[in-house]
Formats: structure tokens, C-alpha cells, sequence
């Protein structure tokens, strides 16, 4: 879709902000706030561009770096903690070939942690995309990883 | 304002409602800390260091964001509020690199300042200190130093960029213990919109911003600034006879301490070790050294040999009103003619010629500071930003105090970004846009018919002329839409006090008079003029061209605007300065490199001007120059003209000499004498002085300027009061006819300055520019200027920073011409007119609509006024730099 497209579906509200932020980074191909995307979020709200720029680096839902078409969100809480998610981020960081925070070089995947997913009775989880995926502990991950592509 | 009774830690105080506690408290004394508060911004209130306890509320409250209210009893210290300011202290100082002895702002520092008084546990804090990595240090600007490492993150660089300045360069980024200042994209201050002005720097409480060359002075004198005609206020520190330090004088009703890139830091080139220091004589096609003697002689005796109608003299912009009296002096008195014009002509000489018809006077009827109070400023051909930075604040300060801004401009310039309404006109239009504004507003019954009833004349014949332009005809010459030309046209009329401002986008045009009488039409027609935040305001470019003017050094008038053609003017100073005078008007700037091609005139006399580079069609001014007999360059550097002199007179700079300059807003104020000149420069009143009397001539035994003041007081009316010992705080506003006199805050307050008191309407036609685009030459050219330098760059490219700030010259153009050309960024192109080529690197940008493209004229490597038309407007004679035609050539193709 247009970016303009895109704004059109909000009124230009300073309130609309992290609406308009995440349709844009939804709607971006490489799943980020491109400069293009803020600036022209900026314009659309009659706000200057370091303060999107400040809004957007704020919130780490979002990101400013290009990142995969799924993203991997290991839940680092404690429930999860406590059933050994340390080993699951290890295991995964194996298996794609990349570090926390990094994107493969297929651009399919990155990898970040995430606050807790509500789903502690599945200790340890993870998130790909929208899909939660939990009782990581004795997991083939490329089987997993493979249905998404 | 209503009063109130509070009582602060057992004291009863009576203060204005609406005050915060924060400001009594400190009005009366009583110490409070506080890190983020400063006086010209919003409180934010993040520090939480005003912490302080009112009887009857829960808590603490913070005193920078709280008013007082009526019977408040206020504590600043208990424990709880200690304990508080503690912590918090803490917490800020646990981040905080501890490197005071070496910081620049110590001694300085509200933080150690807070400290002293609040203080911390030295173990707790030890405990809470964390290792933060070291963040790098942004150098990136020339002229200030990011440490990021020393931040409190108080937020007032970030107010101060966004409430003073407008610029918006900065916010917060990141969070958490990773909140830094930011700008887009975390960039380098040099690669982000900073303007450099160092708003920010000046109010950083701590050394996280910090001038990069300033060294602390050992006295400051307060002078002005030497740049635009703002004429900011300036306290520059002297140490080791040099300067090493400017800030804004807060007093100043002008700046109210605020300045611009080039008055804080553009200083610098009075120490520059080029600058001219003992007289030159040209022999053998070589300058070599003379001493003053020599070189005078010569001057003298060449110049004896060329009196009368053989002589010319250009005199300047730059240099202070006593200068100018004694050079226009001279080449009256001494040299038998009138023949003594200045850069004004190539300015703003349509604004003396249109509104000296109109109403009688040729400047600004208002102050800079009732920008701030009118409800609409009009903005056509000003890039005011740009040109005069601090008048851009004052109009920005209007916008946030509510006014509407409409800005009239074939460009989308900076100013746009604060406009209601953008006005974007094709060059050479604006009589069109204008005439199509008032037909708006007769139609609509919406002008002032008692003003015009009252204080005009000619009304008729102007209503006459306005008929022929229909809204539809407007829209189609000047490509504005005619919906925004009528939007326009009643938020003027209607949203007052509406003030008027114009500059160099009006006046430099073959039809540059009639722009002006437009306007002056437009303000009469809706009773725009005469009043406090409401007139015409042409803003001058150079420091000192209203003085320049003022004193006479224009062909056709004596000092304080005496026609040379009245014969009791002629009588009265040939009285004062006993001599026979010329009743013939002199030849204009454009007419005397005629004159010199046609053989009529020998000598030349020029002061602090660089023609080669400012003039329309240099290339024929280069040629002209040569066929000179003698040519003496009297200037502070060796310019791109001075190649062609036959002796050049090393002359002081601003801050070698006395004297005054007067502002855009016609105030006079003390330029002061801050270190002794390099070698054996002189004042150029003493240089003049100095001919004057080696030609046996009398009226020049002056000994200081504030003697040449004293002589200006007596033939010049509207100066008749302006005494040194009267402005050594405050300038005064010309008309300032007696010691006892006031000055005049805004001009026809009630009758226009012309014979019988009445403004006049003038009737205007349409003509185009003289150059249009056409096939072989299809696109318009129209000049600009840089934030970072000033006109030929004589100084401003002497100042290392302003230079990498600015390093060269960029041709702008709109993307689709771009496309169609076939054009990168930053290409290098062959810019041709039927007159020059220039070559340049493209800008491609949608600042220019389609179809024009835009240069400055600082870079004497790209000559832009090689391409300009000397197409000259009738009436004032200045040539049409804002409109010519040219073509635009792949460079590859050229190379041979």
C-alpha cells in the first residue's frame, strides 16, 4: 500500500501517533520505520521529525532497522526464565545463525526477547509474527521455523 | 495585574497573579534550585529540584510550573523536600562525568551550583554510579561541542531550539538509561537542520554544549553587530587585543540576546591575517608597499586632475554614518560632484524611490519589535530567515503568540514552515499578486474608506488601474491559485494589526518601483500604515545601508534626504561647508560604470564594495574597470575588485573604530572601538580626511567621529538629536529632531511624512520582466542568499566555521526539471545566460517550483552575477538580479 494510503485510514490527531507508527511499520515490507515512514508521519501530523524520531526510538515495538518477515519475540520473563528460556534463546540463536536483535541474512528472521506473553502456564514461549508458539523446552526449532517461509 | 499575598518561608510577599512560585521566589530573592528552568522558555518542571511544600496541598509541588495563588504559604526546605532534591541529585550526578576542572562551564555550572547547596552522600552515590560506556563526543559543528557524557538531559537545548529558534533540530531519543538529545536519526549536529546559532549553547546549564574556540575575555564592550541590518546587540570580549568571545545583549530591545550563526561566531575575520595593513600601489602591474604619505599624494594628485563630472565616488554599506557624511563631503565639496552612490542602489533603491512618492519616507514606518504584537505578518520577497535571522524570530515569536503568517515567495523558503498561507508567485509577478489582493479586497468592500478618506490622495486613479486585473488573469500570470490570492487578501484586511515586510524579492526587478508602490497601495487601501504593529517593512541588508543612505551618499540628496536640486538646501550647505556645490543630481551606481565605458569618467573612489561579484552582468563591470584611469580601493581586505585598483587603502574594520550604525529600523546605536586596527590600517574617515586635505581643502579638521557626529546634528534635521552621550545604552529612532527629542518608535502616525501630510495612491500596470524564459533559454534564474554568509563573503568566508558550514555554491532546481535534463544530485552543470557561464553542482530540491532555479551570489569560484540582466528599473536604476533567463548544460558535454 501507498504510505498515503496508509495515513488516509487516520485523522492527523497528535493522539493517532503510535497508530499511524505501527500502520506504517506493518505495512513496510521489511517490518521497520524506514526515515521515509517518519518523515512523512511527521509532515502528516504537523510534528518535527526529531520528535517522531524521539516517539519512535522510545518504544521498542518499534524498529529502525530493516528487520525479517517474521519476527521471533522469546519471552524473557521470569516464569519463562525460570523454566530456562536462556537455553531456548541460545538454541534458536544456533540454529538461524544470528544474535540477539539481528535479522538473517535470508532477511526471514530476527530474533528479540520480549516481556511476558501471557502464556506462563506453556513455559518457556515465544511469539512468530501473531503466532504463539509455547513448551519450547524439547523442540526441533527448524521444524518449527520451516513452516515459515 | 492583579496582586496577591503570599508568604515563602515566613516572609509576606505581595506578588502578580499568574507568577510562579519559582519567579517570586526568586524575585525576592529567596534561592530555590533548579536545573531545567530558564526564563525565556515554557517550564517543564522534569528536574524535580523546585520541589517545594504549600500548607493545605499534599506532597510537593514544583514551583517552576505552580502560580501563586492568593494566601499561599509556601516552604522551601523540610526534610521531605531534602531528602527529595537529595536523591534526585544523586541519581543525575551517578550519570554524570565528574571532570569539573577541566569543563569548560566550570564556575559556570548550575549543577555544581545545585550541588553546593542541596548536596549529596558521598557513599550512597559512589554505590549508584554506574560505568556508562563513554558516548563519543560530536564535534561534527565548527562552532560548538556536543558532550553527551556531561548531559543532565534538562531538555533546554531542546526548548530552546524549538521556542527561540524554531529550528527543531533536537528532542529526546531513546529511553531510559539510554535517553540521550537527538536529532533525526541520531545524526551529527552538522548532518541535522541546526541553524549553529547556539541558542542551545549559550543556555546549557552544564558543559554538554560548549563553544569550540571561545576563550574567557578579559573585558567586554558592547558593539554592533556588523553583518545584516538588524543590527544586533553585541557584548564582544576582547583578550590579547582580539576577540575571542560575542554574546547577545539581553537589554537590547533589538535582539533581547539572542543572534544568529554569523553575529555570535562569524567575528572572527577581524583576526585574519589577510586582512590589508599598509597602503598598495599598483606599478608595473605589481601592488607593491607604501607608505601613507606616498600613497595619499598620489591620490591626492590624481584625483585634482579628475574633479567635476570626471569623478565618481561609491561609497559604503559597511562602514559607520561619520564615514559616510565625510565621504559624500568630499566628493560634494572637494570634488565637485554628486556623483556618489552605494550598494543601496542595487537593493533597495525602488524602496526609497516608491515610498518616499507614496509616503514621504523611504524606511521602515515600524520597530522589529512590533513584528511580535501584530495579528498578520505579510511576508513577499523577504527571505527573512535567511537574510535577517533575529527579525525571522520576531516573527516566529508573533506566530506562537498567535498571528497569521502569510508569506508571499516563489520558493518554498524556511519561513513556509511557520506560514498560514504560502503565496507562491512566479519571479517578477508581484505587481499581478498584489493588484489581484487589493481587487479582492475593493470588491469585497473590505478596505479602510476612512483612512484612505482621510490620510490619501489619488485614490481614483489607482481604482482605475486596479480594474484591469481580474482574479482569473492574476491566477494565470502569477500561477497562484486565485482561492489563496483572496484567502490572502482578507486575512490581511481584516486580521489586524497587519504588518507589512519586503525585501530584495520586491526591489530587484526592472519594475522594482512599482512593485514598491503596490505595496504601499495595499497598506493605504486597508489603513495598514501609521499604526503601532502595522505599516511597510523594507528590511535593509547591510549593517549600516539606512545610514549609508541617511547621510547623503546617494546622487540625488544631501545628508537626512535634502534634495541636491532645491536651491536653499544648496544655499544651506554651501554655507555650512563653504564651498560652491553642484545643483546637477549624479549618476547612480549603474549609470557611473556606463559613464566609465563611455570615457566621461576617470577616476574612481571606492569604499568597502566588491563590484566584480555584486554587481548585475559582472562581466561587463570587469571590462569597465579596466578602461578606469585610477581606480583606489579603499577596503579592509584585497577583494575580487581590488585586483583592478591603482592603489588600495588598507581601511579598519567594525571593531577597530567609533562610530554608528543605523538598523532597518532607522535606530542609531554606538559601534564601538574593541582592539587596535592591524598595522597601519586607518579609520575611513581619517583616509578621506586625509585626501581631502592633501587637495588644500577645508571641513575636514576632524578628531573623532563623535566631531563628524556633531556637524551631522546640525545639517541633517532628522538626526538633529541624536547625541553620543545620548545612545550609549539605547539607539535612538531617526526622525530625532532636537537633544530633547524622543525618536520615533514607528513612522506617519498621524500625516505621512510627504509635502501636505498625505499618502498617496499610485496607479500600476503590469510589466513582465525583461528577461523571459524561451526556447534556447528556458528556465528563470533568481538569486538568494545563504544563512551563512553575507553578500560577496568578503568576511563571512574569512570565518573557518561559516565556511564549512557553507563551502560552496549549489544550484537549486525543482526534481522535474532535474528529470528532464537528466540530472543527478550534486552534478556538476554549466550554468549559461546570454551573458556568462557558471559552473556549479546541483541542489535538486522542491524548494524551487518547476521552471525555476535558484543561486546565491557569495562565491566568488562561481560568479552568479556573471548570468544577471542589467535590465535597470526606470525610476531607481537597479538592475533585475531576481528574474533572468538561462539554460542549463550537462557538464561532460563542454569538456573539450
Amino acid at each position: 500500500m501507498e504510505r498515503s494510503e496508509v495515513l488516509k485510514q487516520f485523522k492527523p490527531d497528535h493522539e493517532n501517533m503510535l497508530n499511524i507508527l505501527h500502520a506504517l511499520q506493518n505495512n513496510n515490507s521489511q517490518n521497520y520505520l524506514s526515515e521515509e515512514d517518519l518523515k512523512i508521519a511527521a509532515s502528516y501530523l504537523n510534528t518535527t521529525y526529531s520528535h517522531i524520531y524521539g516517539v519512535a526510538t522510545y518504544y521498542t515495538m518499534f524498529s529502525l532497522k530493516p528487520r525479517g518477515k517474521y519476527i521471533i519475540r522469546v519471552c524473557n520473563s521470569p516464569v519463562c526464565n525460570m523454566e530456562n528460556s536462556t537455553k531456548v534463546i541460545e538454541e534458536i540463536k544456533k540454529n538461524l545463525s544470528i544474535e540477539v536483535g539481528e535479522t538473517t541474512d535470508d532477511m526471514r528472521f530476527t530474533l528479540e526477547l520480549s516481556e511476558c506473553l501471557g502464556k506462563c502456564e506453556e513455559a518457556p514461549g515465544m511469539m512468530i509474527n501473531e503466532d504463539v508458539v509455547g513448551n519450547l523446552d524439547n523442540v526441533d526449532f527448524k521444524s518449527i521455523f520451516d513452516n515459515y517461509n | 495585574m492583579e496582586k496577591v499575598n503570599v508568604i515563602i518561608d515566613g516572609l509576606n510577599l505581595i506578588a502578580k497573579s499568574g507568577k510562579t512560585i519559582l519567579d517570586v521566589a526568586t524575585e525576592n530573592g529567596i534561592y530555590i534550585p533548579n536545573l531545567c528552568h530558564h526564563p525565556d522558555l515554557i517550564p517543564t518542571g522534569n528536574c524535580r529540584m523546585c520541589m517545594v511544600e504549600v500548607e493545605g496541598r499534599r506532597g510537593q509541588i514544583i514551583a517552576c510550573k505552580t502560580p501563586v495563588e492568593d494566601n499561599m504559604i509556601i516552604r522551601t526546605e523540610s526534610q521531605d523536600i531534602s531528602l527529595i532534591r537529595q536523591t534526585t541529585l544523586e541519581l543525575i550526578h551517578s550519570n554524570h562525568i565528574q571532570d569539573c576542572t577541566n569543563c569548560h562551564n566550570n564556575n559556570q555550572c548550575k549543577l555544581q551550583e545545585v550541588t553546593a547547596y542541596v548536596g549529596v552522600n558521598e557513599k550512597r552515590l559512589n554505590s549508584l554510579r554506574r560505568t556508562k560506556p563513554l558516548i563519543e563526543k560530536d564535534e561534527s559543528n565548527p562552532f560548538f561541542t556536543l558532550d553527551h557524557n556531561k548531559c543532565i538531559t534538562c531538555g533546554i537545548c531542546i526548548r530552546t531550539c524549538n521556542e527561540v529558534q524554531g529550528t527543531n533540530a533536537l528532542d529526546y531519543g531513546y529511553r531510559g538509561f539510554e535517553t540521550v538529545v537527538s536529532t533525526f536519526g541520531n545524526r551529527s549536529i552538522k548532518e541535522s537542520v541546526c541553524e549553529s546559532c547556539g541558542e542551545c549553547v549559550v543556555r546549557c546549564p552544564v558543559g554538554a554544549l560548549y563553544p569550540k574556540d571561545e576563550k574567557l575575555p578579559t573585558r567586554e564592550v558592547k558593539s554592533v553587530c556588523v553583518y545584516c541590518g538588524v543590527g544586533c546587540n553585541i557584548y564582544f570580549g576582547i583578550r590579547d587585543n582580539k576577540l575571542v568571545s560575542a554574546r547577545g545583549d539581553r537589554d537590547s530591545i533589538v535582539n533581547k540576546g539572542r543572534l544568529c550563526v554569523k553575529g555570535r561566531f562569524g567575528f572572527n575575520f577581524v583576526n585574519h591575517p589577510e586582512r590589508l595593513t599598509k597602503p598598495l600601489i599598483k606599478k608595473n602591474g605589481e601592488f607593491t608597499e607604501a607608505d601613507w604619505e606616498e600613497a595619499l599624494d598620489l591620490v591626492a594628485k590624481k584625483f585634482a586632475s579628475s574633479k567635476g563630472d570626471k569623478f565618481a565616488t561609491l561609497s559604503s554599506a559597511k562602514v559607520p554614518n561619520e564615514d559616510n557624511y565625510v565621504i559624500q563631503k568630499f566628493t560634494r565639496a572637494v570634488m565637485g560632484t554628486n556623483t556618489v552612490d552605494h550598494c543601496a542602489r542595487l537593493c533597495h533603491a525602488p524602496t526609497v524611490a516608491g515610498l518616499v512618492q507614496s509616503f514621504g519616507s523611504g524606511a521602515m514606518t515600524n520597530s522589529i519589535d512590533e513584528f511580535t504584537n501584530a495579528a498578520t505578518i505579510f511576508s513577499i520577497g523577504s527571505n527573512t530567515t535567511a537574510a535577517h535571522p533575529i527579525i525571522g524570530l520576531h516573527i516566529k515569536e508573533a506566530k506562537r503568540r498567535g498571528a497569521k503568517i502569510i508569506v508571499a515567495n516563489p520558493k518554498e523558503i524556511d519561513l513556509c514552515r511557520f506560514a498560514d498561507i504560502h503565496l507562491q508567485q512566479l519571479p517578477g509577478t508581484d505587481v499581478v499578486l498584489l493588484m489581484g489582493m487589493m481587487k479582492v479586497i475593493v470588491d469585497e468592500k473590505l478596505e479602510d474608506s476612512g483612512f484612505i478618506k482621510n490620510r490619501c490622495e489619488d485614490y481614483d486613479d489607482f481604482i482605475e488601474s486596479l480594474n484591469k486585473f481580474d482574479l482569473d488573469t492574476c491566477e494565470k500570470i502569477t500561477r497562484v491559485p486565485k482561492e489563496k490570492i483572496v484567502e490572502a487578501a482578507r486575512l490581511y484586511a481584516t486580521n489586524k494589526p497587519s504588518s507589512l515586510i519586503f525585501a530584495m524579492g520586491i526591489t530587484q526587478h526592472s519594475h522594482g518601483t512599482d512593485n514598491v508602490l503596490a505595496i504601499s497601495n495595499l497598506a493605504q487601501l486597508t489603513g495598514s500604515v501609521g499604526k503601532e504593529s502595522s505599516g511597510v517593512n523594507p528590511l535593509r541588508g547591510q549593517n549600516n545601508v539606512q545610514g549609508a543612505c541617511d547621510m547623503g551618499a546617494l546622487p540625488n540628496v544631501y545628508p537626512g534626504y535634502q534634495k541636491v536640486t532645491v536651491p536653499e538646501i544648496q544655499e544651506k550647505f554651501e554655507k555650512y561647508w563653504d564651498v560652491e556645490l553642484n545643483a546637477d543630481i549624479g549618476l547612480t551606481h549603474t549609470e557611473i560604470f556606463d559613464q566609465i565605458e563611455k570615457g566621461q569618467i576617470k577616476s574612481l573612489y571606492q569604499v568597502g564594495e566588491n563590484p566584480v561579484l555584486s554587481e548585475a552582468d559582472a562581466n561587463h563591470v570587469k571590462k569597465v574597470l579596466d578602461k578606469l584611469d585610477f581606480f583606489v580601493v579603499q577596503d579592509i581586505f584585497f577583494t575580487e575588485t581590488a585586483k583592478y585598483a591603482d592603489v588600495i587603502l588598507p581601511a579598519t574594520s567594525f571593531a577597530e573604530k567609533e562610530g554608528t550604525f543605523t538598523n532597518t529600523e532607522r535606530r542609531v546605536q554606538r559601534v564601538r572601538k574593541l582592539v587596535d586596527p592591524p598595522g597601519e590600517a586607518r579609520d575611513d574617515w581619517q583616509i578621506t580626511c586625509g585626501i581631502a586635505k592633501k587637495l588644500g581643502a577645508t571641513g575636514f579638521e576632524f578628531n573623532s567621529a563623535e566631531e563628524i557626529m556633531d556637524e551631522i546634528n546640525e545639517v541633517a534635521p532628522i538626526y538633529g538629536g541624536i547625541k553620543y552621550n545620548r545612545i550609549e545604552e539605547l539607539g535612538l529612532q531617526w526622525p530625532c529632531l532636537d537633544k530633547n527629542h524622543p525618536g520615533t518608535k514607528f513612522l506617519h502616525k498621524d500625516k505621512f511624512s510627504r509635502p501636505g501630510g498625505k499618502g498617496r495612491f499610485f496607479p500600476i500596470s503590469y510589466k513582465a520582466s525583461a528577461e523571459l524564459p524561451d526556447k534556447e533559454y528556458p528556465l528563470i534564474l533568481t538569486t538568494d542568499r545563504s544563512l551563512y554568509h553575507f553578500h560577496t563573503s568578503t568576511m563571512s568566508r574569512r570565518v573557518k566555521g561559516l565556511e564549512l558550514l557553507n563551502e560552496e555554491e549549489l544550484l537549486l532546481i525543482n526534481p522535474r526539471d532535474a528529470d528532464k535534463l537528466n540530472l543527478k544530485n550534486e552534478e556538476l552543470v554549466t550554468v549559461k545566460s546570454r551573458r556568462g557561464a557558471v559552473r556549479v553542482k546541483t541542489n535538486i530540491t522542491e524548494i524551487c517550483p518547476k521552471g525555476v532555479v535558484s543561486l546565491t551570489f557569495h562565491f566568488h569560484e562561481t560568479p552568479t552575477n556573471e548570468l544577471t540582466i542589467c535590465a535597470i528599473d526606470p525610476v531607481s536604476k537597479i538592475p533585475e538580479t531576481k528574474v533572468c533567463a538561462i539554460k542549463i548544460e550537462k557538464t561532460d558535454h563542454n569538456i573539450k
